[in-house]
């Protein structure tokens, strides 16, 4: 009840404020500094999780190649218009990913982009040094990224 | 407790907007009749806020566009033009190779048409949700609509009909289409004197059966009428579902000055067809292959590209050979729209140019059947006799009634053209309950499920043929409008007016809830069967094949790939098949290219669409991508080198670095 007269009372600042005040509602500028965001990867990008479905990731230690094979035909498919395996193109190359970021933060970029680069430092900071090309959402299913993960692991 | 405070945030939302009007309308003049009856309340009552959902869907007939628009119900919003029997450059719609075949006919590719009469399918009489049919009028049509994609995906042709208006009004399973010609013509078509009509013409009332599972149309059969005007169309609902009921006028059988020629009888004739007996005269081999040129065209989904057959054969039943087939229900004043209440007993006819509402009922008719009830025949068809069909007569509720539509507690609402308003009566007692004024001059109304067993009530949306001074002018030609009514408390009270595209006839509302949890979000690449699809940029490649030139190229933000070719030559006929590689939610991509003689392309995630381009002069031509997909969509652009005819240009084609794309 009280949150509601409180709603109403904001909507109708909200149309006082209307015509009166000027647009601040643009996109976060990328250059404002964000110091403990950055600080945040500074000091370890590694346990940096991201933010989506998972929250861990089991891997054996030798690359379990069937798993890779598969990954690989989903990557070929869904992503190489975008990421080339061994260079940078429209986004990163994903050769030696693991050693810059977690398992977990790999997948959730898959899985969930659009929250990720809103949301996550590491991914913020890449859309900026990407010219602002967005990660597709391809609608990867989890067994489908995570063999991507793995397809990653042999390049 | 959530319904109590959603009350209560209705009535601080009201009180904003009504403060909001009451600011708007400082130092306005009171208009009289121009402000219609809106009360204090009516903006809370269609305030969708930013970001909420409508209640309801309203597909609205677009009329002489063609097309079918989307609005949601009550904010009156619009959400989508479908493009049905009129080419939308917009959307490629008739323009691309993939959608051109779905506007074929028998007299060839026709760009445009007059759509009437939207119907959801229903099972069990209620609508479900799957399909929204409408009539094409002039070329006579049916098309069907996907509601998981809202696309286009089949058109049929109608044939020996002349003008397909009594359509497609459905039975209670979607067994069936009506599709009843409102010009009679010479069947097969002849070159005759005009003046023969009553000796050479003749009506045909098509069935069009609908296939439970793929919705897939077919001419079932014709029942050949004599030659008059069949204006409109119902079907029976419980009881009387497997009878079909068309209104007439023209019972005169007069080819000229129809205004005054075909208001000379009395009373014209609603048909009666006992469908369900025109089953057991078809399984009996009574029906003839006429021979006949119609075409059927078909959006394969898979492949995403319609295909057209052109077929060469009608089965026609003639009511001679199969009585009990069809009688005529004497009706008066020229009957226009003809609506069977939801429980299937009754069966309200309006005579347009009567001040009274006639209402057969069912049951009579059946009791006047079984005791040979006749009042002579017309034309070899048996006549019953009125006073024996006749239920109720609503008696001057107002002037040029039209059509009806029902709601869930038993009251009907019947439209009146010439005193322009809407009256609520009582089926059974025939009373008047109530009447408000339409801005102007009311054609067809809607109740969501209002002609089906199961009328959701709420709302009734007037769709009105003139507007006048309801909005800022246009120059002469000024918007159609519908207005949406509550009908939910004891009066009918004036919500809201909202504009709508060409002119709107017939329209249908359905619960967002029936639609929504089958939304289709993007095409599966995986499920693409388009003989030109490439799964990936790795397979992009052009590919000469004489003068042909195919491209298989391939979209995602925010690039094209190939964005570079060279070797294209003047005189060649350049096939751009685009895959939309992307497989997320709303992003589509445009495709243009400079001087070509066609509309864009706009691929949705997941599709393949074609554009043809003939190039005319050497030079380097742009092309680019028309809908803003990323912020590097301005970049998303390329050139494509034209040689003169003969040279030796190379085929080449890359994206970043000039190579073949590998």
């Amino acid at each position: 009840m009280k949150k509601l007269v409180l709603r109403f009372f904001a909507l109708c600042l909200l149309i006082g404020a209307f015509g009166c005040s000027s647009d601040k509602s643009a996109p976060a500028s990328s250059d404002t500094p964000k110091p403990k965001s950055m600080l945040a990867e500074e000091a370890d990008p590694m346990t940096n999780k991201g933010i989506g479905p998972i929250t861990s990731v089991e891997m054996t230690a030798a690359v379990d190649q069937t798993l890779a094979d598969h990954g690989k035909s989903v990557y070929e498919k869904m992503c190489t218009a975008c990421h080339k395996p061994t260079e940078k193109f429209i986004g990163p190359a994903p050769k030696g990913i693991l050693d810059r970021r977690s398992p977990e933060w790999v997948m959730n970029m898959i899985l969930n982009p659009e929250q990720m680069v809103k949301e996550d430092p590491i991914a913020k900071k890449l859309l900026v040094e990407f010219n602002m090309s967005p990660m597709a959402n391809q609608h990867l299913t989890e067994a489908d990224a995570r063999a991507v993960l793995e397809y990653f692991r042999t390049l | 407790m959530k319904n109590h405070s959603n009350q209560l945030q209705h009535f601080l939302l009201g009180l904003l907007a009504v403060s909001m009007l009451a600011l708007a309308s400082c130092g306005k003049t009171n208009q009289g009749a121009n402000t219609g009856t809106l009360g204090g309340n009516a903006a809370s009552k269609t305030y969708v806020a930013p970001g909420q959902l409508d209640e309801f869907y309203a597909f609205m007939s677009g009329g002489f566009s063609g097309q079918v628009s989307v609005y949601g119900l009550p904010s009156g919003r619009l959400f989508k033009v479908i493009p049905v029997f009129s080419v939308d450059g917009e959307k490629g719609y008739g323009f691309n190779e993939e959608t051109k075949p779905l506007l074929n006919t028998s007299h060839g590719f026709i760009p445009w048409d007059d759509a009437h009469h939207p119907n959801l399918s229903q099972t069990n009489g209620e609508t479900d949700g799957r399909w929204l049919f409408i009539n094409g009028n002039n070329t006579p049509r049916i098309a069907r609509i996907d509601l998981s994609t809202f696309e286009t995906v089949e058109t049929i042709e109608i044939p020996n009909s002349g003008g397909n208006h009594s359509s497609p009004y459905l039975t209670q399973n979607t067994e069936y289409l009506m599709a009843g010609t409102r010009f009679s013509v010479p069947i097969p078509q002849k070159d005759v004197p005009i003046s023969s009509y009553a000796q050479n013409f003749q009506g045909a009332l098509s069935f069009i059966s609908v296939d439970k599972v793929s919705g897939e149309m077919d001419v079932a059969f014709q029942v050949l009428m004599p030659g008059i005007d069949y204006d409109l169309a119902s079907c029976g609902k419980n009881q009387s579902h497997g009878w079909a009921f068309f209104t007439s006028y023209n019972s005169e059988q007069k080819n000229s000055l129809l205004e005054v020629n075909a208001s000379q009888n009395d009373k014209d004739f609603v048909a009666a067809i006992n469908w369900k007996k025109a089953e057991e005269y078809l399984a009996q081999g009574k029906a003839k292959e006429f021979p006949t040129n119609y075409m059927h065209n078909v959006y394969n989904e898979s492949t995403q590209t319609a295909t057209s057959t052109a077929k060469k054969t009608v089965k026609v039943l003639n009511p001679a050979d199969c009585p009990g087939l069809v009688y005529f229900l004497p009706t008066p004043k020229s009957p226009h729209g003809i609506d069977v209440n939801p429980t299937g007993e009754y069966i309200a006819c309006s005579g347009k140019l009567s001040a009274d509402i006639t209402v057969h009922s069912f049951a009579n008719m059946l009791k006047a059947i079984d005791k040979k009830d006749f009042d002579g025949e017309y034309q070899g068809i048996p006549i019953l006799k009125f006073e024996s069909v006749l239920g109720g007569v609503v008696k001057e509720p107002g002037l040029g009634p039209l059509h009806t539509e029902y709601d869930n507690e038993g009251n009907a609402y019947t439209s009146f053209f010439i005193s322009s308003e809407i009256v609520k009566w009582k089926v059974g007692t025939w009373e008047v309950l109530d009447r408000v004024p339409t801005y102007y001059s009311i054609g067809h109304l809607m109740v969501p499920g209002g002609n089906s067993t199961k009328p959701q009530g709420k709302y009734v949306v007037a769709l009105n043929k003139i507007t006048k001074d309801r909005y800022l002018p246009t120059g002469p030609e000024l918007t159609q409008s519908a207005q949406l009514y509550s009908i939910d408390g004891a009066k009918m009270e004036l919500l809201l007016d909202f504009p709508t595209i060409g002119e709107p006839h017939y329209a249908q509302g359905i619960a967002a809830s029936k639609i929504v949890p089958k939304s289709k979000q993007f095409y599966k690449l995986s499920e693409n069967k388009h003989p030109y699809m490439i799964p990936s940029e790795k397979d992009t490649k052009v590919v000469r094949e004489g003068n042909n030139l195919h491209v298989y190229m391939t979209t995602i933000r925010s690039h094209f790939a190939p964005d570079n070719i060279e070797g294209v030559k003047v005189g060649d006929k350049v096939y751009f098949h685009v895959t939309n590689l992307e497989q997320d939610y709303d992003v589509p991509h445009g495709f243009a290219v400079m001087g070509a003689n066609t509309a864009e392309l706009l691929i949705m995630p997941g599709q393949t669409e074609t554009l043809v381009w003939y190039p005319k002069k050497e030079g380097v031509i742009p092309m680019y991508c028309t809908d803003f997909c990323s912020a590097l969509h301005q970049e998303m652009q390329g050139y494509i080198r034209v040689s003169p005819a003969g040279s030796a240009t190379a085929l080449k084609w890359w994206l970043g670095e000039e190579k073949q794309v590998q």
